[in-house]
């Protein structure tokens, strides 16, 4: 991996960083309201006001936990059917990065739906599958750290269970998405025009966030696995006491 | 001799062991009956109240006591390094795996023997009258066996297995517990739900098949010595 890659992506997304909070204060509109009419959601009303500007953290931190999520996943498989560590390394790092935007997305969505649904939390589908994939994902973690020397077959095993888990949970919430989405008039959420470029400019902020981070933790993964596997070998050579 | 006479060799030899000493059933079923004393005593003897209720505390009730008795089983094979043994015999993978899972499922469905009866005596809820909830009760216990033996057999030679099943166990076992528990609402409604009753064990069903699936060929990566 390119040593620039960490370094560059990292400062371009401070300065998008900097650049998407003066956008999300300067040039977005405030007035925007959800309200639902026979199952469609459009924008109208100002009851959320200022606290609909939450949106442009919340948004791209889900997107950037999907994509997290789904490189551990692929990376998993491959390193349960390929048995090459760098899949592994790719699969821990990322999921721990996945664990970061998770907590991120549920705290930020927690604020929102406070001042949108008066409550913190309800169990709709979209929440529910949200907590507990961030769930498996604190499981994981754990297991990768306290399982010894067994953790990556067992983790990896884990993701596996995780991803056949997640369409059944999708059943088991039997509660009407209540959650803003995507519709066929386009992203509900960026319906103003105005909203569009800040919006994607924080995607664009996160994804670099994101790649910055997932790169420099699968490095430090790496790391740690050749200084153990080196440490192994000079025990076992009689080097090390 | 076939896969699955393979496999019923190796449950009766679990079954066998667990028989002699009885450890593993008396201290599991115990639990059980504890678990829903303390139930008893920590909601509010409403009997509106318990009726909804009862369905969470039974299949808390299995959640926990089979976690406990998931974790002794699979000790069991450790201390002599028997697992070793096991995986040395030869007979495909396959068939210790399923072995494994069915002699769970016995122990499972024996705590359920027990708290189903208390739970309905100790809160006045009419669990026993319902034949179908033994069927939700079979589908839980194998589903939870079945995901439970994968890990409790990839956990075996690390050391802290008895916290580290649970966590990794309950967030995939979430949806199994949801569909015990709304079955077994749906079936305390008063007229019983059979709509609701019915879907529930058709999901249990297909979350049981998939789990199997995944389990038979995940088992194999990774249950290596």
């Amino acid at each position: 991996m390119n040593r620039y890659l960490v370094p560059i992506c990292a400062s371009l997304g401070a300065i998008g960083f900097v650049l998407t909070i003066w956008m999300i204060f300067n040039s977005t509109p405030t007035q925007v309201d959800y309200q639902t009419d026979e199952g469609h959601v459009f924008l109208s009303g100002s009851s959320l006001f200022f606290n609909q500007k939450i949106f442009y953290y919340h948004v791209p931190h889900a997107f950037m936990l999907f994509a997290a999520v789904a490189t551990s996943g692929i990376a998993s498989i491959l390193f349960l059917t390929k048995r090459v560590q760098k899949w592994d390394d790719i699969a821990l790092a990322t999921a721990e990065v996945a664990a970061v935007f998770g907590a991120v997305v549920l705290v930020t969505g927690s604020i929102w739906a406070k001042v949108a649904w008066d409550r913190w939390w309800i169990w709709e589908k979209r929440l529910t599958m949200s907590l507990l994939l961030w769930l498996t994902l604190i499981g994981y973690v754990l297991v990768r750290r306290f399982a010894g020397a067994s953790a990556d077959r067992l983790a990896s095993g884990m993701a596996v269970f995780a991803m056949i888990t997640l369409p059944f949970i999708y059943f088991m919430v039997g509660a009407d998405d209540s959650h803003p989405q995507a519709g066929p008039d386009g992203n509900v959420a960026t319906q103003d025009p105005r909203m569009r470029p800040t919006f994607y400019l924080s995607v664009l902020t996160f994804l670099l966030w994101f790649v910055a981070l997932a790169a420099a933790r699968i490095r430090g993964v790496r790391m740690e696995r050749e200084v153990r596997e080196l440490r192994e070998r000079g025990l076992d050579a009689g080097v090390l006491a | 001799m076939t896969v699955i006479g393979q496999a019923l060799r190796v449950a009766g030899k679990d079954l066998r062991i667990e028989l002699r000493s009885r450890e593993i059933l008396y201290t599991m079923a115990f639990f059980g009956a504890l678990l829903a004393v303390v139930d008893a005593f920590v909601f509010p003897a409403n009997a509106k109240l318990a009726r909804a209720a009862a369905p969470g505390m039974l299949w808390v009730a299995i959640a926990f006591a089979g976690t406990i008795g998931l974790g002794r089983a699979f000790d069991r094979e450790r201390e002599n390094d028997t697992m070793r043994a096991l995986l040395l015999t030869p007979v495909p993978r396959l068939a210790v795996f399923l072995g494994k899972a069915a002699a769970m499922t016995v122990l499972v469905l024996s705590v359920s023997l027990v708290c189903v009866p208390l739970l309905s005596l100790l809160l006045d809820v009419p669990l026993v009258e319902h034949p179908p909830l033994a069927l939700a009760l079979l589908l839980g216990a194998i589903g939870f066996s079945v995901t439970g033996s994968v890990f409790s057999a990839a956990l075996l030679k690390v050391r802290s297995r008895d916290v580290l099943l649970p966590v990794i166990l309950y967030p995939l076992l979430i949806p199994l517990f949801v569909a015990g528990t709304s079955a077994t609402a749906a079936l305390l409604e008063i007229p019983r739900n059979d709509d609701k009753l019915w879907y529930w064990i058709g999901f249990l069903g297909i979350y049981d098949l998939a789990f199997l699936v995944v389990s038979v060929w995940i088992f194999e990566s990774m249950v290596i010595e």
